[in-house]
């Protein structure tokens, strides 16, 4: 059992508790799978929904969450010596998105937020595609549909409605795939999520809220946003809740297949509480320190995810040389591809900013584009067209 | 031709869409059971069902945003905004969404989304349900603007909004929602005046009177009255507000030399001021005077009992076309 089991505003959690949240109302336990120490723990509800989980798939698992933090890693890097503008880390919450993503269906829909790289990544989104528009080379990296991954939500909990909305469309369209909202807990005080919970029920629509709970929204603490327990707040709509260990990625498979199940067979959405914490700052532009206590980030690097899989892989004598050298280089190459694909990636064409604004012509911004082409031929030489300070 | 109201063309427009695409879905509050609360969606969920008119929960956001997902899944949702006044929750989603999502994406996420909004006054309505919020939209990229003013246009340019593939607000002048009119029926939208273009409704020869929506009859009818006096106006109904047909407007002011322009939204950052500017750029060695704006006050929209003194009038109006003839007016002898 984590050990914050004490209520987000100090309120002690209450009674036993009601895991998959059929009845909801109640706060509940937490639920987990593997120990901080990487001890397997059963549990008779959960454990069914993981028991396919081969040797092998453990190893797999793992190996993505290494690539994820190497990703991670190098994309900080690269901020760091200039080739990125601005990078969002999710250091510490690989199990969360790792062990949801990897659940899902290619035809199921995922709505991120700007976090969710470990899950643009599960879904086949290339390396250098999760940088394009933090390099500012795009507004978005990828092509939504070649993912089925909308690109990366800015506006806190925007995308909670377009999920929502998607939903409704898979429900008239007779599908059984499932749109998936990703978001933090800061969001959960958004007008826009709350509004998707409350359409999301009403139209039953099958949809997945999967919120990771990373404690901190920019320098603001959970408790902040809430005094109870995320989870709990979608009883209040009448949606089914999950709050499940976001460090352990088991526990956030089987929570997911639980919640996807429900939605595949029309019963509606779920509300996943995954409890983890963002061991970085909220981007490579803030300074953690300033707002919280090294002692915090001491006690969950205790109950990181990767070494916890580490350890359950080590005690069932998993963690051979031959899957740790496989999964360095897997990171390495990954590394490697995303550095190449940054650094090399092509500059858009000044003429670009024009493009896309809408589907047919338009005449007042071909008037302004047909201005600015004039304006830059004017210097007759491309690169003093580019250059700020101009060629006068 | 058949004779029907305002509000009865956008519903026949609205069933027309419903029964060539499949994919078109009414959305809002009230819409259903009620018909909307203006009716017009009357009957709508009776012949098609409840997925595809959708009486939602009461939350704008919520609206315009699962909107958004809708289109992402291959749907075109045609949304109701209940008055101009409740637009503003949904705000963020709009500007931030539906209008950048096509550019965001690099081309390859449309949003064929239609916002109707019942807008403007004159009906004696309280607080929040008289407002004209288009500049707010006319300023954001992505976002097509348009505003019908007679029912022909309205049957026929919601069935233009609706297949087109961009974003477009849809703006129905309620006040004229029990005008009635000739509707041609068998009009196809393809073969009608394009969604983008202006109309030119009176001919005329010594000022250019561009208005939009509600006062587009305001406009006609001062051009009727002025044809009294001797004074030939040329009445432009803007229908889209954007983009702006500005080959229209030069044509004309190139003619006339003389510009006014009205709206029921306040002056300052108003549509009258890009019209004005843009005109004078394009136009500047024609144009006789300076572009005159006939607008409502820069005042929250007032209380029923003074909304006549805040709607241009077609007293205003002509007023503001003697300051651009340079006839005695209001404002005469006044410097500046």
């Amino acid at each position: 059992m984590l050990t914050d089991e004490v209520g987000q505003g100090g309120t002690p959690a209450v009674g036993p508790g009601n895991s998959t949240g059929h009845r909801g109302g109640a706060s509940q336990n937490l639920v987990q799978l593997i120990t901080p120490q990487g001890e397997r723990v059963s549990h008779p509800e959960y454990d069914p929904w993981v028991r396919d989980i081969s040797d092998e798939q453990l190893g797999s698992l793992y190996e993505d969450m290494v690539v994820i933090r190497r990703i991670d890693a190098e994309a900080t890097a690269l901020q760091r010596q200039g080739e990125l503008a601005l990078w969002p880390p999710l250091l510490g919450q690989e199990a969360a998105q790792i062990g949801s993503a990897r659940t899902l269906r290619d035809d199921d829909f995922v709505f991120p937020s700007y976090r969710d790289n470990g899950v643009a990544y599960c879904r086949g989104v290339r390396p250098e595609d999760l940088v394009r528009a933090w390099r500012g080379n795009a507004s978005a990296g990828w092509d939504p549909f070649t993912v089925n991954v909308a690109t990366q939500q800015i506006i806190i909990g925007a995308q909670s409605l377009h999920a929502t909305g998607y939903a409704m469309g898979i429900q008239n369209d007779g599908a059984d795939c499932v749109a998936v909202a990703y978001f933090g807990d800061g969001a959960t005080s958004e007008g826009d999520v709350n509004e998707a919970m409350v359409f999301a029920a009403s139209f039953q629509a099958p949809v997945v809220f999967f919120c990771q709970n990373n404690h901190w929204a920019i320098s603001e603490p959970v408790r902040l946003q809430s005094h109870i327990h995320l989870a709990d707040r979608a009883s209040g709509f009448g949606i089914p809740s999950i709050r499940v260990d976001g460090n352990d990625v088991l526990a956030v498979m089987a929570a997911t297949r639980i919640a996807l199940d429900r939605a595949r067979r029309g019963g509606g959405p779920t509300f996943i509480e995954a409890v983890t914490y963002r061991m970085g700052p909220h981007t490579t532009a803030d300074d953690p320190t300033r707002y919280r206590d090294a002692n915090e980030l001491e006690d969950w690097a205790a109950k990181d995810p990767i070494s916890r899989v580490k350890s359950l892989l080590d005690r069932k004598g998993l963690l051979t040389a031959d899957l740790e050298a496989a999964v360095a280089a897997k990171a390495d190459a990954v590394a490697k591809e995303l550095r190449a694909g940054t650094i090399n990636m092509p500059e858009p064409e000044p003429l670009d900013i024009f493009k896309h604004v809408y589907s047919t012509p338009n005449s007042w911004l071909d008037r302004q584009q047909d201005h600015y082409s004039r304006y830059l031929a004017s210097f007759g030489d491309p690169a003093g067209a580019n250059s700020e300070e101009g060629a006068r | 031709m058949t004779q029907m109201t305002f509000a009865r063309a956008i519903n026949s427009g609205l069933r027309k869409s419903l029964e060539n695409d499949p994919k078109v879905v009414l959305m809002g509050e009230d819409i259903g059971t009620l018909g909307g609360v203006f009716r017009v969606t009357d009957g709508l969920q009776k012949d098609f069902g409840k997925h595809r008119v959708v009486d939602t929960p009461l939350a704008e956001a919520g609206i315009m945003g699962t909107a958004v997902g809708l289109a992402y899944r291959g749907y075109r949702p045609v949304v109701e905004i209940q008055f101009d006044g409740f637009i503003y929750p949904a705000f963020d989603q709009i500007v931030s969404q539906v209008a950048k999502m096509h550019y965001r994406t690099q081309g390859a996420v449309k949003m064929p989304i239609t916002v109707r909004v019942p807008f403007g006054g004159g009906i004696g309505s309280p607080e929040h349900h008289s407002e004209s919020p288009e500049a707010y939209f006319t300023h954001t990229s992505g976002l097509r603007v348009v505003s019908p003013s007679s029912p022909q246009d309205a049957y026929t340019m919601i069935q233009q909004a609706i297949s087109c593939d961009d974003p477009v607000l849809y703006f129905e002048p309620k006040r004229r929602y029990h005008d009635k009119g000739d509707v041609d029926e068998t009009l196809e939208p393809g073969s009608a005046l394009p969604l983008g273009n202006a109309r030119v409704i009176t001919d005329g020869r010594d000022v250019t009177l561009v208005a939009y929506g509600p006062l587009v009859k305001t406009a006609r009818d001062a051009a009727i009255a002025a044809a009294d006096e001797g004074v030939s106006i040329e009445v432009i109904d803007l229908r889209s507000l954007a983009p702006v047909d500005y080959a229209a407007l030069e044509a004309s002011v190139r003619k006339t030399g003389r510009l006014v322009i009205t709206h029921e939204a306040g002056q300052s950052g108003g549509l009258g001021a890009e019209l004005a500017a843009s005109i004078t750029e394009r136009c500047f060695y024609y144009l006789e005077t300076a572009p005159v704006r006939v607008t409502g006050f820069d005042v929250p929209y007032p209380y029923s009992k003074l909304e006549m003194h805040h709607l241009p009038s077609l007293d205003r109006i002509l007023d503001g076309v003697d300051r651009a003839l340079g006839r005695p007016n209001s404002l005469s002898g006044l410097e500046g």
